[in-house]
């Protein structure tokens, strides 16, 4: 019996989604009394033994080019081969886009329940019963998991990482790797920008920024925050900002530490993508915005004379 | 060429949310009901802008539902497409109502089957995913671009941190989102069509559910925020970094 935990990557390292999933997957083996082992896909730069800090004992790394890139076909094959090896009775993986592209297909070939998208250990006191979000951040939902094996992918930013010492030992597996279906013809990443789904702190802004051209304050205060910046959906739909920065009920939904909303009233549909958030922040120069009920901490103020002062005070606070 | 897009019926996006029967089932009471919106704006409306390139192409749309869904299918109709199948059945499962389309696609012979990204009342990401294992095609998912040529799909597709450009044979799988297609809205002579274009009820397959929905919940309250004036953003500085410890 095991906890196989995916550790997913990109680019040939260890992506920060995965230690949440080795943290989760680790308390979850303890829960049911079990070992929780690591499954690795691909070329890995990083120092895999490094994962046994997060608890795991065992990692099993595929070492195929072929896996550099996420085919879920492909993927699914071998994640079988991997629970067969570990004799593993749950598989937990993050509900990021490889999550979303792999774990339904897992769950199909496995006839393995699946729990999509849960921000807790299962409830095992009575059946296995995983707490999901639902309604885009709205409520949630406890789903029972009936089947011998139980696959549950975790929504980021859901769990806090712990670590301590430890190393791992390193097993290359020997799966079947199939010819994959997809060719990929070009990979276009966006480069030294934190991204959305991972970012702990989110500066965010709407429409109140009146125009594109307002977005270097935004973009500024991200900076001094190493955060990550998102927009409302009228934003993206005028083009002012890309499309994958739309938080929202049909954008991406996100739950980092802080979410710091400049320009956006809150509308019922951006609140639910966001208020997972642990700490909310508005800065609004209507005090009737909904937004102000949701919130954390406000500043009824005109973002153009605000955000200058959050900048440069967070500097100093940076500066002491 | 075949398409099967995906239907499913979602609470409005403005719904507020509240349950009932002891937390365990949705109230419905004065939900207005909608069309998923990744299903309808992207998966569908992609479809049918391929289908007015390719006259020849047959598009059909599924639904998993009782008859309480038909308003919709219509609905989904009028934007297009030539016949609508539902299946009567309803669940909270996923693999079970991904079988039941899985079930269709596969006597239907589809090359390509559309899905939304997500449906934004359970927010599983996995009809598209159990669907193409259960009929053993490829799956791309989170599509931002699909354009066809002959039976070779080009996709762009979110990836961790950025898109990547995917090349499959049909039949595929595919689940799609924002920048996938153009918006359009129903136009009257839509609408009427849809009246007259079949909608076939089927029965369900059996299907063992591998997962049952326990209860709901609601998150808990907010304490209520606290204001700081605009004056002194310090203080709000010193809230998040002492009180909140945020930064």
């Amino acid at each position: 019996m095991s906890v196989l935990i995916f550790v997913d990557q990109t680019e040939n390292h260890i992506k920060k989604s995965s230690y949440e999933v080795l943290t989760y997957g680790v308390k979850l083996a303890a829960q049911i009394g079990t070992n929780a082992e690591a499954i690795v896909l691909g070329t890995v730069n990083d120092d895999l033994s490094a994962l046994g800090k997060y608890g795991v004992t065992k990692v099993h790394h595929v070492a195929n080019e072929t896996l550099n890139h996420v085919d879920a076909h492909v993927y699914t094959k071998v994640i079988e081969e991997a629970v067969a090896a570990t004799n593993a009775t749950v598989v937990v993986i993050s509900h990021n886009t490889t999550g979303k592209a792999i774990a339904a297909r897992i769950s199909a070939k496995l006839k393995a329940g699946l729990v999509a998208g849960a921000i807790a250990l299962p409830d095992t006191s009575n059946g296995f019963v995983v707490k999901k979000s639902v309604f885009s951040g709205k409520a949630f939902a406890n789903v029972n998991i009936a089947t011998a094996i139980k696959i549950i992918s975790l929504n980021p930013n859901s769990f806090h990482v712990t670590s301590a010492d430890g190393t791992a030992t390193v097993e290359t597996l020997n799966a079947t790797v199939e010819a994959a279906k997809i060719k990929v013809t070009a990979v276009n990443k966006v480069s030294g920008e934190v991204p959305l789904s991972e970012a702990d702190i989110v500066v965010s802004a709407g429409r109140g920024m009146k125009g594109p051209e307002n977005w270097g304050m935004i973009e500024e205060l991200a900076h001094e925050l190493h955060a990550a910046t998102a927009c409302s959906r009228p934003v993206a739909d005028a083009d002012w900002r890309p499309h994958h920065e739309h938080v929202g009920q049909t954008g991406l939904q996100i739950a980092p530490n802080l979410y710091i909303a400049i320009g956006i009233s809150g509308a019922i549909q951006h609140l639910a993508g966001v208020n997972r958030s642990k700490v909310m922040v508005v800065i609004n120069k209507d005090p009737e915005a909904p937004f102000f009920k949701a919130a954390d901490y406000g500043i009824v103020g005109d973002a153009f004379e605000v955000v200058p002062q959050l900048i440069s005070e967070i500097k100093k606070l940076h500066n002491n | 060429m075949k398409i099967l897009v995906c239907i499913s019926k979602t609470p409005d996006t403005t719904s507020k949310i509240a349950f009932k029967d002891g937390n365990t089932k949705f109230d419905d009471a004065g939900v207005q009901w909608i069309i998923n919106p990744s299903d309808e704006w992207n998966a569908l409306v992609r479809a049918l802008e391929l289908k007015e390139k390719d006259a020849s192409i047959v598009l059909h749309l599924i639904s998993v539902g009782g008859a309480d869904y038909d308003p919709i299918i219509r609905k989904a109709l009028a934007l297009g497409g030539d016949e609508a199948i539902r299946v009567n059945a309803d669940s909270s499962d996923s693999y079970f109502i991904a079988s039941q389309i899985a079930a269709v696609a596969k006597e239907g012979a589809y090359d390509l089957i559309l899905t939304g990204k997500e449906t934004i009342d359970y927010n599983g990401s996995s009809i598209g995913g159990f669907v193409a294992e259960l009929i053993d095609v490829a799956y791309v998912s989170l599509a931002t671009k699909f354009d066809l040529n002959g039976t070779v799909a080009t996709i762009d597709r979110e990836i961790e941190g950025g898109e990547e450009t995917n090349e499959v044979s049909l039949p595929v799988v595919v689940s799609c989102q924002k920048g996938v297609a153009e918006q359009r809205i129903p136009n009257m002579r839509g609408i009427m069509a849809a009246r007259t274009k079949p909608l076939k009820v089927v029965e369900p397959i059996a299907v063992d559910a591998l997962t049952s929905l326990v209860s709901f919940e609601l998150p808990p309250a907010k304490a209520g925020v606290k204001l700081v004036a605009a004056d002194n953003v310090a203080e709000l500085v010193r809230l998040l970094h002492e009180e909140a410890k945020a930064i």
